[in-house]
C-alpha cells in the first residue's frame, strides 16, 4: 500500500471546479514532482492533502495517509497529522512564520505539540536540525526573529520545523520560487540531503527542479492530472500535449543559437554610475558603484544578478526615478540627468519601462484604453480622441490584443493579458529605450514565450534598444546580445552573450550559470555551486565583495578591490581573470 | 456584488431619500405657517385633525412644519460639511501627500495647529465676535471637518504615490496635478467616501449640540438640535415635543452611519 493515496479529489467554489478528479499515489521515501501552470489546481490539491482548505471549498473524493482519510476528518485528527506525519513548507516564508516569536520557539513547537521532546531536549533537539539544515550559529539562531533573517535562511528555519518530526511525507509548495538562483540550488540539495526516508511532494513551475530531483512527476492542467510517469520518460516522451508544451517553452540555459552581436552605434552610454540610499542615522548604503555600461541601437543588453546586486538601482537611477549620486549619462549625444520630471519632452517620450508584477503597474480605476491612450494624450495632445483611440487600436493589436479589450479594467485581464497592456503603454510613444524590469519573471512559461517573441519582432522592425532586468539566465540567455553581471553594486562582467555562457571570465558569473536548473533529466543534477549568501551592504567584505564566497580567491582578493579591465573582449573585474579557466556545466 | 445588492445601503438610503422628500414637500403641502402663533392652540397633542400631525408647541406653532423645517437644516449643515471637508480636506491632504518633503511638513503642522484650538471656545468667540447667523454654524462647522479628511488623504496618498502605476505615469511625463487626479484621486474614491457618510453624523451631532446650548441655529429658524432642547423643556407635560425630533435626528444619524458600514463593506469587497 502506498503512502498517500488520492482517488478522485475534486475542489470546488461554488460550483466551480478548481480540482477535478484528481487520482495519484505516493511511495514512501519516493519523490515526487507536481508541475503545472498557475491556475492548475496544483497548490490547491496540496492544501488538501493537509486538510488546509478554506470552508467554502466543496470538496469530494478520498485522500489516505498511511490508511487514514483526511477529507471529512476532525479538525482534532488533523493536528496530529500535521508536522508529525506531514511536514509543509511553502514559497513565502515571512507569511508562514510569525513575526513576534523566536524562530528557535516556533520550531520546538512542533515537538511539544506531539509530545515528542520537551524542555531541554526539546531545545537540543531544535539546535541540532538547525545544524543540519546548516544555519550558522544555531544558539543565536534560535533567539532570532524572522525577520532578522535572510529569505534563505527562513526557508531553512522551514525546512527544520517541517522535518524535525520526521514525518513521512514533505510536501514542498514552490520551495525556491522566491530565492535568487545560487541560493535555490543550496536549498534543493539540502532537501535532497536532509529528507532521509521522507517521501517528497514538490510542487513547482519550472520543470528544471523537477528533472533534476523527483523520480516521478505529474503533469497538471487546469485542475486535471493529464500526465504522470517516472522523470526519465516523461521527458523523453511526453505522455500529453501539455507536458509536451510545457518542456517546449521552458528555457534551456544549455541549448540554441546565441543572438548575434550587434555592431551598431552607442545610443545610451553610462560612466561611473553610484548610487547611495541613506540607511538611517550617518549610514549610507552604496548600492551601485562604480558601473559603466553602454548600449547600442537595437540591441538588448541584459543586466543580471542576484537580490542587492544593485540592477534595478543602476536602471532605476538612469531613468531618473532615483537621484544618481554621481556618474555621467548620455544619451544620443546629450546628457541625461535630474530626476525625470525635469527632464526634456524628447527625453521623457525615448525611455519607457515595463515592471515584473503587471497589475501593479496599471491604474486599477482606468479603462485599458485610458491607460494605453494616456502616453499620447501627454506627448501629442493635439490628437483627436478618434486618432488616440485609433493608435491605441494599432498598438493592442502590435501586442496581441483586440479591441474588445479597450473597456476593460486591469482586474479583468489576465497577468499576461495585462503585461501586453503595459507593454503597449511603453511601446505606443516609440520610444528608442526599453527597460523590462523581470518582465517576464511573473508569468507562466507559455506566456512568457510570447511575450519574449513580442520583444524581438518589436525590436526587429524598429530598432529598439531594450535593458532586460532578470535574475533567470535561462531566459537572458535566449534574448539578449550582451549580458552586465552585477554583485553587490559593483560591476563583475561585461560581454557579449556568447562570451559569458560559453566562455565567462569572472567565478560568479560561472557559479551564475551553474546553479540554473536545466529541464532535462539527462543532464547531471546540479550541485549548489556557491557556499554561502550575499554580503551586507552596510558593511561590505574587504578588498573584492565576492572574495568570501570565491572558490579561487587568493589573498590578494580580500585585500584589494580589483578594477575592472578588459580580458579576451570581456569586461571583467577580477584579480584572477586570466590565470584561471572557467568552464561552465552547460556550454 | 453591487451597491444596490447592499441591503444595509439600501435601506438607509431609502429612509434618507424619504425623509428629504418629505422635508422638501411637508411644509409647502401644510396649511400652517412655522412662525405663526396660535395661542388659542398651544401644547397640543399630536392629531390628523387639523393636519397638525407633530402636534403644536407652547406658543401654538405647528410641529410637523417646524419639524421639516429642522430637517432641512440638519440636512443642509450635513452637505455643506461634507462639501468642505470633500474639497478642502481631499485637496489640502492630496497636495501634502504627494509634494511631501517640506511643503508637507508645513501644511499638516497648520492643520495640527487648527486641531489644538478648543472647538467650543472657538464657537463661542465667534458668536459673540460677530452677530449669530447661519452662515457661521457652517463656517464653524467647516472649519473642524476638513481637518480629518485632510489627514486621511494624506496618509492614502503616501502610500499611493509609491505605487507602480504612479511610478509609470512620472515616466510618461504625466504632469503633477494630472496624477493627482487621473491617478491618486480615484483610488482613493473608497475610502473618501466611506468617511464622508461618517463625518456627516458627526457634523449633524456638532450642530444639533451647539443649538441645544443655545448657540446654534437662532429662533425663530430651528434644527432638530434646537427643537430638542425646546422639547426637553416640556418634557413632562407635552412629551411628543421631545420625542418625535430626537427620534427623527436618532433615525437620520442612524442611517448615515449604515449608509457608511454599507459602503465600507462594498468597497473592501470590490478591493479583492
Amino acid at each position: 500500500m502506498s503512502l498517500l493515496e488520492v482517488s478522485g479529489l475534486s475542489i470546488r467554489y461554488a460550483g466551480e471546479a478548481v480540482v477535478e478528479d484528481v487520482s495519484f499515489s505516493v511511495d514512501e521515501g519516493e519523490s515526487v514532482g507536481i508541475v503545472g501552470e498557475s491556475g492548475s489546481g496544483k497548490s490547491q490539491t496540496a492544501l488538501a492533502l493537509l486538510g488546509l482548505l478554506p470552508k467554502q471549498a466543496d470538496i469530494s473524493g478520498s485522500v489516505k495517509l498511511g490508511g487514514e482519510e483526511i477529507i471529512g476528518a476532525t479538525e482534532q485528527a488533523l493536528n496530529k497529522l500535521r508536522g508529525r506525519r506531514v511536514g509543509i513548507v511553502f514559497q513565502d516564508t515571512l507569511q508562514a512564520l510569525n513575526p513576534y516569536m523566536p524562530i528557535g520557539k516556533q520550531v520546538r513547537q512542533v515537538l511539544l505539540q506531539h509530545e515528542l521532546a520537551a524542555g531541554d531536549a526539546a531545545d537540543r533537539r531544535v539546535m541540532e536540525m538547525f545544524t543540519r539544515v546548516g544555519l550558522p550559529d544555531p544558539e543565536r539562531q534560535f533567539r532570532a526573529y524572522p525577520h532578522q533573517l535572510s529569505g534563505g535562511m527562513r526557508q531553512r528555519v522551514m525546512l527544520a520545523s517541517a522535518l524535525i518530526a520526521e514525518p513521512d511525507l514533505l510536501i514542498a509548495d514552490e520551495p525556491t520560487t522566491a530565492l535568487d538562483v545560487t541560493v535555490q540550488a543550496q536549498i534543493l540539495e539540502l532537501l535532497e540531503d536532509i529528507r532521509d526516508n521522507t517521501a517528497l511532494l514538490l510542487i513547482t513551475h519550472d520543470l528544471g527542479i523537477v528533472a533534476g530531483r523527483c523520480e516521478r512527476m505529474l503533469v497538471f492542467e487546469k485542475g486535471r492530472l493529464v500526465d504522470a510517469g517516472p522523470t526519465t520518460s516523461l521527458f523523453a516522451s511526453p505522455g500529453h500535449a501539455h507536458t509536451r508544451a510545457l518542456l517546449d517553452v521552458a528555457p534551456r540555459i544549455d541549448r540554441g543559437t546565441f543572438p548575434a552581436p550587434i555592431k551598431t552605434s552607442t545610443i545610451l552610454s553610462v560612466e561611473a554610475a553610484e548610487v547611495v540610499y541613506e540607511a538611517g542615522g550617518s549610514a549610507q548604503l552604496r548600492a551601485v558603484i562604480d558601473v559603466d555600461l553602454s548600449l547600442r541601437k537595437g540591441e538588448t543588453l541584459a543586466v543580471v544578478g542576484e537580490s542587492g546586486s544593485g540592477k534595478s538601482s543602476l536602471v532605476r537611477a538612469i531613468l531618473g526615478l532615483i537621484p544618481m549620486h554621481s556618474g555621467r549619462v548620455v544619451y544620443a549625444g546629450e546628457a541625461l540627468d535630474g530626476p525625470v520630471e525635469t527632464r526634456s519632452i524628447a527625453q521623457k517620450r525615448d525611455f519607457q519601462l515595463v515592471y515584473q508584477d503587471p497589475v501593479a503597474a496599471l491604474n486599477p480605476q482606468m479603462r485599458v484604453q485610458s491607460i494605453v491612450g494616456e502616453p499620447l494624450s501627454v506627448h501629442e495632445p493635439s490628437l483627436s480622441s478618434q486618432e488616440r483611440i485609433a493608435r491605441v487600436i494599432t498598438t493592442l493589436q502590435k501586442v496581441g490584443l483586440d479591441d474588445n479589450y479597450l473597456r476593460r479594467y486591469p482586474h479583468q485581464l489576465s497577468g499576461g493579458q495585462a503585461q501586453r497592456v503595459a507593454i503597449a503603454r511603453a511601446l505606443i510613444l516609440e520610444p528608442s529605450v526599453l527597460v523590462c524590469d523581470e518582465a517576464v519573471a511573473a508569468l507562466d512559461g507559455s506566456v512568457r514565450a510570447q511575450v519574449l517573441a513580442l520583444l524581438r519582432t518589436e525590436q526587429n522592425k524598429t530598432g529598439l534598444s531594450i535593458i532586460f532586468i532578470s535574475h533567470d539566465l535561462a531566459v537572458v540567455r535566449s534574448i539578449s546580445h550582451r549580458v552586465l553581471v552585477m554583485y553587490m553594486g559593483r560591476l563583475v562582467e561585461f560581454a557579449d552573450c556568447e562570451k559569458i555562457f560559453a566562455a565567462p571570465r569572472h567565478p560568479y558569473t560561472r557559479a551564475l550559470l551553474d546553479a540554473v536548473p536545466v529541464p532535462d533529466p539527462v543532464v547531471s543534477v546540479i550541485v549548489a555551486p556557491l557556499k554561502g549568501e550575499v554580503g551586507s551592504l552596510l558593511s561590505p567584505p574587504s578588498g573584492c565583495v565576492f572574495h568570501p564566497r570565491c572558490g579561487y580567491a587568493k589573498e590578494i582578493c580580500s585585500e584589494r578591490a580589483p578594477e575592472s579591465r578588459d580580458v579576451g573582449g570581456s569586461r571583467v573585474a577580477c584579480h584572477r581573470a586570466d590565470d584561471i579557466e572557467l568552464t561552465p556545466q552547460h556550454s | 456584488m453591487n451597491l444596490a445588492g447592499n441591503r444595509t445601503v439600501a435601506v438607509s438610503s431609502s429612509i434618507l431619500l424619504f425623509v428629504t422628500m418629505l422635508a422638501v414637500v411637508g411644509p409647502w403641502i401644510s396649511p400652517h405657517e412655522y412662525l405663526t402663533t396660535d395661542f388659542s392652540h398651544i401644547l397640543l397633542a399630536p392629531a390628523a385633525t387639523n393636519m397638525q400631525f407633530f402636534g403644536t408647541d407652547d406658543l401654538g406653532r405647528d410641529l410637523f412644519v417646524r419639524t421639516m423645517l429642522g430637517i432641512r437644516v440638519t440636512l443642509l449643515i450635513a452637505v455643506v460639511a461634507s462639501l468642505v471637508s470633500l474639497v478642502i480636506g481631499v485637496a489640502y491632504g492630496a497636495i501634502a501627500g504627494y509634494v511631501g518633503g517640506r511643503v508637507d511638513a508645513v501644511m499638516m503642522r497648520f492643520v495640527d495647529t487648527l486641531y489644538a484650538l478648543p472647538f467650543i471656545f472657538l464657537v463661542i468667540l465667534l458668536m459673540v465676535a460677530f452677530e449669530s447667523n447661519f452662515f457661521l454654524i457652517f463656517v464653524a462647522i467647516g472649519a473642524i471637518n476638513w481637518l480629518d479628511m485632510a489627514r486621511i488623504v494624506r496618509g492614502q496618498t503616501l502610500s499611493l504615490r509609491e505605487r507602480e502605476f504612479v511610478e509609470a505615469a512620472r515616466l510618461i511625463g504625466v504632469s503633477t496635478p494630472r496624477i493627482i487626479l487621473r491617478h491618486i484621486a480615484p483610488n482613493m474614491l473608497g475610502i473618501v467616501v466611506v468617511y464622508l457618510t461618517l463625518t456627516i453624523p458627526q457634523a449633524i451631532l456638532v450642530e444639533s449640540f451647539l443649538s441645544f446650548l443655545g448657540l446654534g441655529i437662532q429662533e425663530p429658524q430651528t434644527s432638530l438640535g434646537a427643537l430638542v432642547d425646546a422639547g426637553v423643556n416640556q418634557m413632562e407635560g407635552a412629551s411628543w415635543m421631545l420625542l418625535i425630533p430626537a427620534t427623527l435626528l436618532a433615525l437620520i444619524l442612524m442611517c448615515f452611519n449604515f449608509l457608511g458600514d454599507g459602503l465600507r463593506d462594498f468597497f473592501d469587497a470590490r478591493q479583492k
